[in-house]
């Protein structure tokens, strides 16, 4: 890294226990359309028993098997405080999939077992009797633009917000959130939490910009990111919308 | 519906299957099938008893195909009649449509899809049953690794005593499967030039089963197969009944293996490439020693045996050397890739992406496969991506960094293949990585160039 070129500083958690949905793919969308803008990307990657910094401007959670789940969530509930400090400061944190349960208040399993969360996010997440499972399109507004997210869903969690949180996106096609009240996601301030996985940024990469837009924020750097050439972005986009639309 | 006597519904459903090949509708390989369990839902279990030999079940997530055609290989060289089910119809419907026509079989082989494994084990009462991996694998039609491992647990623990157990003792989840049946064979691979020593990124299962410490591995082969041990508790991989002393790989032309076993050692040479086909042969040995077949007999068998449609198949088109392998999970996937960087020069790929349900719709496990790997070296030359998710790919490309320069989408599969064919010309070599229904496709596309048969004709 060049002296004084702005960096982003991304803290992967869990990077060999939550990998299950190609988390590493939006790992590599952050990476690339950093240095596609002479931008870089410095990951510190947190397994079980490392510490997690409090410096970083982006953390991020994927998704895991239930097993390697309840490894990870009783791991993070004793070290989640620089998490939780640095989320305050202005951070910018995603959670996909378990990674969204996870920064909720806990996940109770079919078998009554409690899974605790960090409550970073104010959700609760009950196991249901089925999968919630397919091709999904969200209408999303952030930052006072609004888009369509696509991504694939997967998960036995019924997730319901509280107060503290909005909906990520209003579900036009697919499950969402609980399957009932057509919601998907949460967001409150920075933090941002989904079931979407697909990878989640590759097909939305207005979503990827508008996350590092804060990372770079909250790291100081008034950075305006130029646009890419997301031709073939928006192809796949469009290609993952018309499956959503189709009964397969 | 009653259930209709037995003869009855089966003189209905193989009516339908000639009506089903006549109407060009497919081979007939699971609608008689299909209609029989609708007919008659003991049929099934009543046809596998009568079968006089017994009946023999392989499954994993990988190398199904390859392994059942293998063993098919050895019983066919010892004259035993068999009856086996065709590629691809390893549900219940296809297992069922192959024991219609079972009249004269002694002995019955069936390739069976991981998740239609338990309730076919519970059917059919198999004599021997070949576990044989399991990796991640379309998420959205099994769900999790971990739930596939409970349900081959029970299914195992509700097995015959009697019945013979094979599996990859390389495998921890299997193992551990394995681990409470009183008759097994294992089998594995013991030599340590042809091993890693670390993990991969689609690695699964890597910690332990009884206690879920991180598995230590002093051998890794693919994905999360290797010589495995706990450094909390006693788990540990045994040195298995059957396995590979010496594995030497001949790039895609095949490989020579010397494998030790209870019943003596024996040298086999087969035109199968890559390790995963090491694999293939040591679970086809230790299956046809189960059915009392000897090394002297296996050994020729298997070196016979050329690889199964579009697994490693080679077909000449013009001056160009079309290789087809198929790759439905990372684990495949990165096999096929390791294959292609054993070849030298630079590559040309042609790489068919579909998201139907044979294939997985969740197309995110493209994005687990370290494609990385080819792009090292700068040894990809070009790239022609297609099929239903044919963007996906190109973004897959992109985002490892590959030169957008040298990739072309071209969504349908004849252009796609005209395209590729023109970027490869330099090489005369054009590599073919597609997805199960892409293969089908891809398959049609030559069979419609006069190429290959359609694929139930041989298969």
């Amino acid at each position: 890294m060049s002296i004084g070129q702005p960096s982003v500083g991304l803290c992967h958690l869990y990077p060999d226990h939550l990998n299950i949905y190609a988390d590493r793919g939006n790992i590599a969308v952050f990476q690339r359309r950093l240095e596609w803008r002479a931008l870089s990307l410095e990951v510190v990657e947190v397994g079980l028993g490392d510490p997690i910094p409090s410096d970083c401007h982006l953390y991020y959670l994927g998704g895991g098997q239930d097993r390697d789940q309840m490894l990870v969530a009783e791991d993070l509930v004793q070290k989640a405080d620089p998490l939780r400090h640095a989320a305050h400061d202005g951070a910018v944190v995603l959670g996909v999939c378990g990674g969204y349960q996870l920064l909720g208040h806990g996940y109770s399993g079919a078998d009554g077992r409690r899974m605790p969360g960090i409550g970073l996010l104010d959700l609760e997440t009950t196991a249901g009797s089925s999968r919630l499972i397919g091709d999904v399109v969200l209408n999303v507004t952030l930052g006072g633009q609004t888009r369509t997210v696509v991504g694939y869903e997967n998960h036995a969690g019924r997730t319901h917000l509280g107060g503290g949180c909005t909906p990520l996106g209003h579900v036009r096609r697919g499950h969402g959130n609980n399957g009932d009240d057509r919601c998907e996601g949460a967001v409150a301030g920075r933090r941002l939490g989904t079931y979407l996985h697909g990878p989640l940024l590759p097909k939305n990469p207005w979503l990827a910009d508008t996350l590092l837009g804060w990372a770079l924020e909250h790291a100081g750097f008034g950075v305006d990111l130029e646009p890419l050439d997301d031709d073939l972005e928006a192809a796949a986009h469009g290609t993952a919308a018309t499956r959503a639309g189709r009964k397969r | 519906m009653p259930s209709l006597p037995q003869g009855l519904a089966a003189s209905a459903a193989r009516g339908a299957g000639r009506l089903s090949q006549k109407l060009g509708r497919g081979g007939g390989t699971t609608i008689p099938g299909l209609l029989l369990n609708r007919l008659r839902p003991e049929a099934t279990a009543e046809m596998a008893l009568a079968v006089p030999r017994g009946v023999v079940l392989l499954s994993g997530t990988n190398g199904k195909t390859t392994t059942a055609r293998l063993v098919r290989a050895a019983l066919d060289a010892s004259g035993t009649r068999v009856v086996a089910n065709t590629a691809g119809s390893n549900l219940e419907r296809g297992v069922a449509t192959a024991l219609l026509n079972s009249e004269g079989a002694e002995l019955a082989l069936f390739e069976v899809d991981e998740a239609a494994l338990p309730g076919l084990m519970a059917q059919t009462r198999p004599r021997v049953v070949t576990l044989m991996n399991l990796f991640r694998d379309q998420l959205d039609r099994y769900g999790e690794l971990e739930h596939l491992v409970d349900r081959w647990r029970e299914a195992v623990a509700e097995l015959d005593p009697a019945a013979t157990v094979i599996y990859n003792a390389d495998d921890p989840a299997v193992a551990e499967i394995a681990s409470g049946h009183p008759s097994t064979v294992s089998y594995g691979i013991e030599d340590p030039r042809v091993g890693r020593d670390r993990l991969p990124h689609a690695a699964d299962t890597t910690d332990c089963r009884r206690c879920a410490a991180p598995l230590h591995y002093d051998m890794v082969t693919i994905a999360h197969l290797g010589r495995w041990s706990c450094p909390e508790c006693e788990s540990a991989r045994d040195l298995p009944d059957v396995r590979a002393t010496r594995v030497e790989l001949h790039g895609l032309d095949g490989q020579r293996l010397s494998i030790a076993a209870p019943q003596g050692p024996m040298e086999v040479s087969l035109r199968l490439p890559g390790m995963h086909n090491s694999y293939n042969a040591l679970a086809a040995t230790a299956t046809a020693s189960a059915l009392a077949l000897t090394p002297e007999s296996i050994g020729p068998a298997l070196a016979k045996r050329e690889a199964a449609f579009g697994r490693a198949e080679r077909t000449q088109m013009g001056s160009t050397r079309v290789t087809t392998l198929l790759a439905k999970n990372p684990a495949g996937a990165n096999e096929n890739i390791r294959i292609m960087l054993l070849e030298g020069g630079p590559l040309h790929l042609l790489v068919l992406l579909n998201d139907r349900t044979a294939d997985g719709q969740d197309v995110s496990w493209i994005w687990d496969v370290d494609y990385e790997l080819l792009l090292e070296n700068d040894r990809l030359a070009s790239l022609t991506v297609s099929g239903d998710r044919a963007y996906d790919m190109a973004l897959r490309f992109r985002y490892a960094g590959f030169d957008p320069d040298r990739l072309s989408v071209v969504p349908s599969v004849p252009a796609a293949l005209n395209a590729a064919l023109q970027s490869s010309s330099s090489t005369g070599d054009l590599y073919v990585l597609p997805t199960y229904t892409a293969l089908l496709e891809f398959q049609a596309v030559l069979a419609d160039r006069g190429l290959v048969p359609s694929f139930w004709e041989d298969r």
